[in-house]
């Protein structure tokens, strides 16, 4: 196996390869103060996003549980918490609290932004400090969670980068890693596959129950989804059906057993390890969201056409088989397997570079999503507000 | 871009299993260019000619199909062929379609 791997061992005694303080705004409106925040105080990083406010029921739970959970991911040392009103904002505090990291809350309303953004600044600047003296320590691979989504996939995700993620996939689980995977309409026409490898008849049938949920959703609309799903990229790329698409996805899963189902942003109960499910959109933006917050450190992110998401929580790297993107969009690549396609490059040689990649990203080395300051970070809206 | 390298073993396709219908292109395929593909669960060798220009990364037909059967890749369905194809034949969206939506 790969070289020892260096983590920041977190309050809670989760493994974290990032040392984010981040500053976290509840609601759409709170994103000016974060941003301020950010900009007044140096290795902070803010995370503006679109909502927040008047959202209800089920689709209030995934709000709370994102923001919640992106606070709570191991790669974050600290958090500041910003919103409108107290009561939201204090509730999300408390839920990151429940690690035991520092957090911070400040609402706005009664204040305004000016003395919220300083009050918060200072507060901000401590954790900085604070966490600027953390030190990595050895950790077991085994401590990781890792999370895997394709994008702009074309026929060479499949014979080429989806292969590799899987033969890193079994390898980490075999180590004792918990690695996620979802992308619930993308198994379409595969789905039996995933069914056949839950551990349980109780999660074969919670599986397809989340997956015809999620199917029958779409199909009300009515819509023809020929150039959603597969998208124009992936045709243009020569994937010709939602069934292709899907083969070529789950070969990124590996061959492991699935041990369990989660719900968006969930994280696994008892801190089970091995490989998982959870129901989530194929959007990559929205998928790497949610998986941090489940609590996946470090993202493996095989691509055809070349897709250039990244994501301000976990580290993302890219894998390509295509020697066209690996060409025309070098920057966006870590891990080049384009030999697989000449035959030049053994699978089991491509999963090799693959875990080594791991390891280093893990240890630190930065990414080509992070170099180029991709900090995609979108929350999964289930409905419209009230 | 331009990809029309050949493979290790001369190859310019790929199928995933034996008994699928269609191989990918691992290079830019002329039209009536004979090339090779190799199945990668045996590492056994196909030769045929393309009816037309095939891109990387887009499917060549390696067995005549019926109109209307099943297209198999991956040894799984990946839709069906409304009108059939010839060997040789360029596969896309043209002629083949998703049984699912």
């Amino acid at each position: 196996m790969p070289d020892e791997v260096f983590g920041y061992r977190r309050e809670n005694g989760r493994v974290g390869v990032r040392n984010h303080v981040v500053i976290l705004p509840i609601d759409d409106i709170s994103n000016a103060a974060c941003e301020a925040v950010a900009a007044h105080i140096t290795g902070t990083l803010a995370l503006p996003h679109a909502y927040g406010r008047l959202q209800f029921g089920e689709d209030l739970d995934l709000h709370f549980r994102t923001i919640i959970g992106t606070g709570a991911n191991p790669n974050v040392a600290a958090a500041v918490v910003i919103g409108i009103e107290e009561n939201w904002t204090r509730r999300v505090a408390d839920g990151i609290a429940e690690t035991g990291k520092p957090v911070a809350w400040f609402s706005i309303e009664g204040h305004g932004d000016l003395e919220t953004v300083r009050r918060a600044s200072w507060k901000a600047k401590e954790f900085v400090q604070w966490a600027s003296e953390l030190r990595r320590e050895p950790v077991g691979l085994e401590e990781l969670t890792v999370s895997i989504k394709c994008g702009e996939s074309d026929t060479t995700t499949g014979l080429g980068s989806c292969p590799t993620v899987g033969v890193a996939v079994d390898r980490l689980v075999d180590e004792g890693a918990t690695v996620f995977f979802g992308e619930t309409p993308e198994l379409t026409g595969g789905e039996h596959l995933i069914a056949d490898r839950m551990a349980t008849p109780e999660l074969r049938e919670r599986f397809m129950q989340t997956y015809s949920t999620y199917l029958e959703q779409i199909e009300s609309t009515g819509a023809d989804l020929l150039g959603s799903q597969p998208t124009q990229g992936n045709i243009a790329g020569g994937l010709s059906t939602i069934e292709e698409k899907a083969l070529g996805n789950i070969e990124k899963t590996g061959t492991k057993e699935i041990v369990g189902v989660l719900a968006a942003a969930e994280a696994p109960a008892n801190g089970r390890r091995g490989l998982y499910f959870m129901d989530s959109s194929s959007a990559a933006a929205e998928h790497i969201t949610l998986m941090a917050a489940g609590g996946a450190v470090l993202h493996i992110f095989p691509t055809g056409q070349g897709n250039i998401i990244g994501n301000p929580i976990e580290p993302v790297i890219k894998v390509t088989a295509n020697p066209k993107t690996a060409a025309s969009m070098r920057e966006h690549i870590d891990t080049d397997v384009t030999g697989l396609l000449s035959r030049e490059l053994t699978l089991e040689a491509a999963g090799d570079q693959l875990m080594s990649d791991i390891v280093r990203t893990a240890n630190g080395r930065v990414t080509a999503a992070e170099a180029l300051g991709h900090r995609e970070f979108v929350m999964t809206k289930l409905y419209r507000s009230a | 871009m331009s990809e029309n390298r050949a493979g290790r073993n001369g190859h310019k396709f790929l199928i995933h299993k034996r008994g699928d219908h269609v191989g990918v292109a691992t290079s830019d395929i002329d039209a009536g260019e004979k090339v090779v593909g190799v199945f990668m669960d045996d590492d056994s060798t196909i030769e045929l000619e393309a009816r037309s220009a095939i891109p990387l990364g887009h499917k060549i037909a390696i067995e005549p199909l019926e109109p209307e059967a099943e297209v198999l890749e991956y040894g799984i369905r990946i839709g069906k062929a409304p009108g059939g194809f010839e060997v040789g034949e360029y596969v896309h969206t043209h002629n083949i379609k998703s049984a699912r939506w």
